[in-house]
């Protein structure tokens, strides 16, 4: 019995010894890529080409969601508001909280599990059939021909990405509440433009999709590169980007909106 | 260098998310309405600013004319000194009048300037001398039961 005891207690040790280790090297790696990156940015090309599979090949997914998100978002809020008499403030309830919120974290998190998994399945199995490794023996740096420019891809995806999501939710909601329920057209424009603040909100919100787009695309290159090189590794890490990038999403989203709304009405 | 059907898919996303950017400080935010760089700065005291907050709205005949940029607790005077940026398009006499109201019943605070008659106007970092201040629901009741009494006792 004591021996069970000892060995989950050694068990709970040793997943925490381990998880702080692969921190640190996901930190080296990252420091790594930004160091390597010189050579993927003089090549532009080869971010182009990723920027179309992982910015392109969402905008479908992104569009579609912001546009179901915001009548969502319009038809519960005109519900709520019209109980006050206040249905015109459905404009601002639906632009801020999309421009400050759900834009960027919806998009990110529709991000990190349509591109940031192909991304890792793609590193992964480069890495599991020695594609990564030939590289290396004709001395072609494997991080900056093939992880650098996946991440600065990502990373100059998310920022548009998410500002699109956000103006999809606005026109969504626009047209459930303005041309379908009827709300004044004119009242639901100008009480979201005199609500809506471009230093405050706007700007804010990039800043957000701008860290997620650096998080999202961090983990996912980083657990492609990890990955043990086997099939059941590779599912792993896609998985674990998924899992990992939506709570780092999600946390660091929190953290981001205690600094930049705290002492705004 | 070759140009492929992937370029020009990668340009047209990267233009329409600068549109989206743009729609979104021009059409949803109110960029174009109140530009800042072309402001002056009032101050005023009141002697309760009530639910006034930072960045409310500054109007004069509804229209919105500037924002509060401060609100500061004076300890000389013991009252608020609320700051106000207004647009340098729209000046006001120096005996102009400063009230916080409140828009609609459960609205937000905002305040009204009601101009006044006199020739100078008021510049960059002058201050307004007439100020009302904001509502409090307390003090309104107190004053209607204080009247009620009086009224009573006259009788």
């Amino acid at each position: 019995m004591p021996n069970r005891i000892v060995s989950s207690i050694q068990n709970i040790g040793h997943r925490v010894i381990e998880s702080v280790w692969r921190l640190g090297v996901a930190s080296r790696f990252f420091i790594l890529v930004l160091l390597k990156s010189g050579t993927s940015l003089r090549r532009f090309n080869l971010v182009i080409r990723e920027l179309y599979f992982t910015g392109v090949l969402s905008l479908i997914i992104i569009v579609v969601s912001g546009l179901f998100v915001g009548m969502v978002l319009g038809l519960q809020g005109y519900e709520t508001l019209q109980k006050y008499g206040s249905e015109s403030a459905v404009g601002t309830l639906v632009a801020l909280s999309l421009v400050r919120e759900l834009g960027p974290v919806v998009a990110a998190l529709l991000f990190a599990s349509r591109a940031g998994s192909a991304i890792t399945a793609e590193i992964g199995l480069m890495k599991a059939t020695e594609q990564l490794a030939a590289m290396g023996m004709m001395a072609v740096d494997p991080i900056a021909r093939v992880v650098a420019p996946r991440f600065w891809a990502g990373v100059i995806s998310m920022p548009f990405l998410a500002a699109i999501f956000s103006v999809m939710g606005v026109f969504g909601g626009y047209l459930v509440t303005v041309v379908f329920i009827g709300v004044d057209e004119g009242s639901f424009w100008s009480q979201m433009q005199s609500a809506v603040d471009f230093r405050f909100d706007i700007l804010n919100g990039f800043i957000k999709s701008c860290f997620f787009g650096v998080a999202v695309t961090a983990i996912a290159v980083f657990e492609g590169y990890d990955a043990p090189p086997t099939a059941e590794g590779v599912s792993g890490a896609t998985t674990r980007t998924v899992v990992t990038s939506s709570l780092v999403i999600l946390g660091l989203d929190f953290i981001l909106t205690a600094f930049m709304f705290r002492g705004v009405s | 260098m070759q140009r492929t059907t992937m370029d020009l898919w990668v340009g047209l996303f990267v233009v329409t998310g600068i549109i989206a950017l743009m729609i979104l400080s021009l059409k949803v935010g109110n960029l174009n309405v109140y530009n800042p760089s072309h402001s002056y700065v009032i101050t005023g005291n009141f002697e309760n600013i009530g639910g006034l907050k930072v960045r409310a709205p500054v109007k004069g005949a509804g229209v919105v004319v500037g924002r509060v940029t401060d609100i500061q607790f004076s300890t000389q005077t013991y009252d608020a000194i609320v700051t106000m940026s207004l647009d340098s398009r729209f000046t006001f006499p120096k005996d102009t009048f400063a009230s916080i109201l409140t828009s609609g019943l459960l609205g937000e605070q905002y305040i009204g300037l009601a101009a006044g008659g006199d020739d100078v106007m008021l510049k960059d970092g002058d201050k307004v001398m007439k100020t009302n201040s904001a509502m409090v629901l307390e003090e309104l009741i107190g004053r209607f039961l204080f009247d009620k009494a009086a009224k009573d006792d006259s009788l």
